[in-house]
């Protein structure tokens, strides 16, 4: 974990997440009208945590369980990021992934490079119906056209900062913050789940 | 967690945790094997040539079936079809294909040391697949693998390790790894076919005497008879060897009650394993092995080829 020292702002606490996940799950049951047939796929790591929040309100809202699953990308990446962690992470899949309405979870999105790698996973695991995204953070700097569906805040920032989620299941504390990273330690494209594996 | 290698050439290069990093990362691995699309474009882009100088079917496959399924392309060179029997070098050999900017060579050859001499003709990874009686790291990755897998843990177990070790080059490995990672290692094998220092290899114990150590044993490994090299009668007979070292029903009484059997295949029924024992379906591993084998070479070259600083480009 990065020391506070660099710690430059919080642009979420644990109750604007929280909000932000119970909008995005009315939005995803308004978009699908209702749960049928839908699948969220977290990417790993604290895409699947989220994926598993939002599940629970689906629930809470609907009143019904609805289908959540992990999905780990390493072996989908185009970029170096693996040779500073080679280990991949579990996938879970729950279902035939064919016909169904896939919302692929992420914490962060910014280059877009980590999506376009889960679309090409998902497309190995079968035919969805259509494939959206929710993210919780939209940081900009896209260098793929690609966009998301449900977004839980905006949050300009500059490509010198990092931008990362913590959450209460794996960092004992639930927030959104804003980093200083000097130019050295820069990675080019985010890294898989912050920065963290 | 790192590796950091640019070669598999020899277990005694890998430490407790570089073999960790393999095995834990092959379990990724069995999901991509167990799907409808069991490829994944890890390896995109990277060239592969499985050198085979000497005959091996599973072994090639296994590398061959990895290598697709990470999406490398590759090329089998080797054999009768190579040009060494017209003279070449291994050397010359290896230069010319290297000119074709390739990535990994993968190498089968029947004089121990083949592997390592390729690296001095490339600047790709090399991977050992077996030369002559010395190493054959992937088989003794794949069979901590598979005692791993079924047992939870490798530190502690006693393994026995039963045949003909000294013409083994299985043996040359997987030792040195059930060594490094704890496990305690006995062979058991008439003197004539224990190599000269055991000790070396890092074995534990060595006896003649199977029925008094297999009560003890959590892994029962068993060699081939390996009858194409047993020019100079080790022993009597094949059926007084099935009798005195012979994993059969007769003797499934003196083992623990969860001890597995493992063999690195093929296997000779009626010799050193009986079709009871070979097919048992709780302590057969044999067909796991092969399994494993594949996550396992898949986890080799994916941590030896896979990212931009890792491997070759570095």
């Amino acid at each position: 974990m990065r020391d506070d020292s660099r710690l430059k702002s919080v642009v979420m606490d644990a109750q604007e997440v929280d909000r932000s996940l119970t909008r995005i799950a009315h939005q995803i049951l308004e978009t699908n009208h209702g749960a049928d047939d839908v699948v969220l796929l977290g990417i790993v790591t604290r895409g699947d945590n989220l994926a598993r929040r939002l599940a629970d309100k689906i629930r809470d809202i609907e009143g019904r369980e609805v289908s959540v699953g992990s999905l780990d990308i390493t072996f989908y990446r185009d970029d170096g990021a693996l040779a500073a962690s080679p280990m991949a992470m579990p996938t879970q899949i729950p279902a035939d992934l064919t016909g169904k309405k896939v919302v692929l979870v992420d914490d962060v999105l910014y280059t877009g490079r980590t999506i376009r790698c889960a679309l090409d996973a998902v497309m190995d695991y079968g035919r969805p119906r259509c494939i959206q995204l929710a993210v919780l953070v939209d940081r900009g700097h896209r260098e793929l056209p690609i966009r998301a569906d449900y977004v839980g805040k905006n949050v300009p920032s500059s490509r010198d900062e990092s931008v990362k989620l913590f959450l209460e299941e794996v960092d004992s504390e639930t927030s959104v913050k804003i980093f200083d990273v000097s130019p050295g330690e820069h990675v080019g494209s985010a890294p898989v789940g912050g920065d963290q594996r | 967690m790192s590796f950091n290698h640019k070669h598999l050439l020899s277990m005694n290069d890998l430490s407790e945790s570089d073999i960790m990093t393999i095995l834990e990362n092959a379990v990724m691995f069995e999901e991509v094997n167990r799907r409808r699309i069991k490829k994944v474009p890890a390896l995109r882009g990277r060239t592969v040539v499985n050198m085979f100088f000497e005959p091996s079917t599973r072994t090639r496959t296994s590398f061959e079936l990895a290598e697709k399924r990470l999406s490398c392309d590759t090329i089998n060179a080797g054999g009768s079809s190579s040009s060494t029997v017209k003279g070449e070098s291994l050397g010359d050999t290896i230069m010319t294909l290297d000119a074709y900017n390739v990535d990994c060579f993968v190498v089968r050859h029947k004089y121990a040391g083949a592997a390592k001499l390729v690296t001095q003709y490339t600047d790709a990874c090399v991977i050992d697949a077996g030369d002559g009686k010395h190493q054959h790291p992937t088989q003794a990755l794949l069979d901590l693998y598979s005692i791993w897998r079924r047992k939870g843990t490798l530190e502690g177990l006693k393994v026995g390790i039963v045949g003909d070790i000294a013409h083994s080059r299985v043996c040359g490995s997987l030792i040195r790894g059930l060594h490094t990672v704890g496990a305690h290692v006995t062979l058991i094998a008439p003197a004539t076919l224990l190599p000269a220092r055991p000790d070396v290899m890092g074995a534990d114990a060595t006896t003649p005497f199977f029925d008094d150590v297999l009560p003890e044993l959590d892994v029962v490994y068993m060699l081939r008879v390996q009858q194409e090299r047993l020019e100079n009668s080790p022993f009597p007979s094949l059926r007084e060897y099935s009798l005195l070292y012979g994993l059969n029903k007769s003797r499934e009484h003196l083992m623990k009650k969860d001890a597995i059997i493992c063999h690195p295949g093929p296997i000779n029924r009626g010799v050193e394993l009986d079709s009871y024992m070979a097919d048992h379906p709780e302590r057969s591993v044999i067909l796991d092995q092969v399994f494993g084998g594949l996550c396992v070479r898949m986890s080799v070259l994916y941590l030896l080829l896979g990212g931009a600083e890792n491997g070759i480009s570095a």
